[in-house]
């Protein structure tokens, strides 16, 4: 296989205004996010030959990506809906830019948007998302979404000792981090009191260890190596891609405790030719707090079973050894469901490109976005760099 | 029989019936290869430790341990209010199989991982059947 390591670059990224965006429904986040991304690479749409969405919850079309192409009156050579969930993101990535390698078109626009709080009631949203468990074998059970990433956290804390005090230091970073991200949702510091003290969802998982419920829609524009030195903005490059995928149902994992992004990171890493020491800051998938601890052990930021330490005493913080989530993550920027990790790739190009203000990782120069779908099970990680290695 | 309306009642399928027509007998019935004598839960068309494809229907003990569980303490919806908080368990068989399923008939608190389960059934219908586990006496 060859690989894609610096043949494509993003030349746009942007997000539409996040949180309770009421005024907005999920298929005009869409249009926002794409418009504000081409405005960012300084290009018509026009200009855009390919183009990716995933499908929305509040306003889902059979053929969301024609629909949205439709609605903005482009004419793609490439056109792709994708409808699974919030590691969608980081697949179709995966996807646009083996397009422009092999030259089925030159300039893909990915966006994505859903407004899960104002487009949905809570119930339809819970039902919605609940979906994801097996019709026969789990939702008879009545299982909800952190309920089944609960499992994953209560064997990691059965077989490795992890405590809630340190799941609760990965939310309190991320909010740390929304902080000074004038965009985020939610924005009030919180300690790791605050987390053990909100109401217990699903053992271990308290409120606070848990993404929010969002509107919101983010996008980005992709293009070769050789064409992204002309844009209005300096070219995010992609260095690396993997993907992992495992299982779907959650009783079907054969491991609770590691997951495929042991796979997806190898292999994203093989691609860029760097490991986990050579990442200056890394936007880790945070749907609920021990998917994060689980995701940095298998990306190989510290051993099976030392997440729980490796997130304690600020390390994850701005300042520490591996920042994570600088613009706040799911926990604290926005979580509008399948466009989730949308939000960690726009945020990894303002960090390569030193635009991230008060937030900004100095000197970043290479960072990992990782995003998982499913309950664990499908896994892509991104590396990207401000230079071509 | 209690009122489980309103409840995700499970939909069987040509490949599942005879699963829970198991159920409905009181009886935990999964796949065994008839070649490699491995067992599998849920069922398949084919063994997916050997790629067999003629699988056996066996009774299987009902015995088996707790690999990981919640306690959901704000029920999905509110059929499931009257026995929130309930936990939801993934139980390993002792035939090899994990399946999901919540852990009845024990207060929440008491419910440990390693804990050794078996097999009780709930009738939420004429046809349909639940599996269900409480810890072993
Ligand atoms: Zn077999």
């Amino acid at each position: 296989m060859s690989s894609l390591n610096g043949k494509v670059a993003i030349v746009g990224a942007a997000d539409t205004e996040v949180g309770v965006v009421p005024h907005m429904g999920a298929t005009q986040l869409c249009v926002d996010a794409a418009l504000r991304a081409l405005d960012d690479a300084g290009i018509d749409k026009e200009q855009v030959d390919g183009l990716i969405t995933c499908n929305s919850m509040a306003e889902p079309y059979m053929y969301h990506a024609e629909a949205i192409a439709e609605y903005m009156q482009i004419f793609p050579r490439y056109c792709l809906g994708v409808g699974t969930g919030g590691g969608t993101t980081f697949s179709v990535l995966h996807h646009a830019a083996s397009a422009i390698a092999t030259g089925v078109c030159d300039t893909v626009l990915i966006t994505m948007a859903d407004s899960l709080y104002s487009g949905l009631s809570k119930e339809q949203a819970m039902a919605m998302q609940s979906s994801t468990g097996h019709q026969q074998f789990e939702i008879p059970y009545g299982p909800t979404v952190p309920a089944f990433y609960a499992l994953s956290g209560q064997a990691h804390m059965a077989e490795y000792g992890t405590t809630p005090e340190q799941f609760a230091a990965i939310a309190v970073a991320g909010r740390k981090h929304a902080n000074l991200n004038p965009a985020a949702q939610k924005r009030d510091i919180i300690t790791v009191e605050d987390v053990l003290n909100s109401r217990m969802i699903a053992d271990p998982l308290h409120l606070l260890d848990c993404s929010l419920i969002s509107d919101g829609g983010s996008a980005v524009v992709l293009t070769s190596a050789e064409r992204a030195t002309s844009f209005k903005n300096p070219p995010v490059y992609l260095l690396g891609a993997g993907e992992g995928h495992s299982h779907e149902h959650i009783s079907q994992a054969h491991n609770l405790t590691t997951s495929a992004a042991a796979e997806s990171g190898q292999r994203a890493y093989e691609m860029a030719g760097v490991g986990p020491s050579d990442i200056d800051v890394a936007q880790i998938y945070d749907c609920f707090t021990p998917t994060v601890l689980i995701e940095l052990e298998d990306l190989g930021f510290c051993e099976k079973g030392e997440g729980g330490a490796f997130v304690e005493n600020g390390n994850v913080e701005l300042g520490g050894s591996l920042p994570i989530n600088t613009h706040g993550g799911l926990l604290s920027h926005c979580h509008p469901g399948n466009p989730g990790s949308m939000f960690a790739l726009t945020e990894a190009v303002a960090q390569l490109r030193h635009q991230a203000g008060d937030r900004q990782v100095q000197d970043a120069k290479v960072s990992l976005v990782h995003g998982q779908g499913g309950i664990l099970s499908s896994h892509t990680t991104l590396i990207l760099g401000r230079e071509k290695h | 029989m209690a009122d489980h309306s309103g409840k995700n009642f499970p939909t069987p399928t040509k490949e599942t019936a005879p699963y829970w027509e198991g159920c409905r007998n009181h009886q935990l019935v999964i796949q065994q290869c008839l070649k490699c004598e491995y067992y599998q839960f849920y069922p398949r068309m084919i063994c997916t430790h050997c790629s067999h494809d003629h699988m056996d229907w066996v009774t299987v003990s009902g015995n088996g341990r707790v690999v990981s569980f919640t306690v959901i303490r704000r029920p999905i919806s509110p059929a499931y209010k009257a026995e929130a908080p309930y936990v939801v368990a993934l139980i390993k068989l002792d035939e090899g199989p994990t399946m999901m399923s919540n852990i009845v008939e024990c207060e929440p608190e008491k419910v440990f991982i390693g804990m050794k389960v078996n097999v009780v059934f709930e009738d939420w219908s004429e046809g349909i059947s639940i599996p269900k586990f409480v810890p072993q006496k």
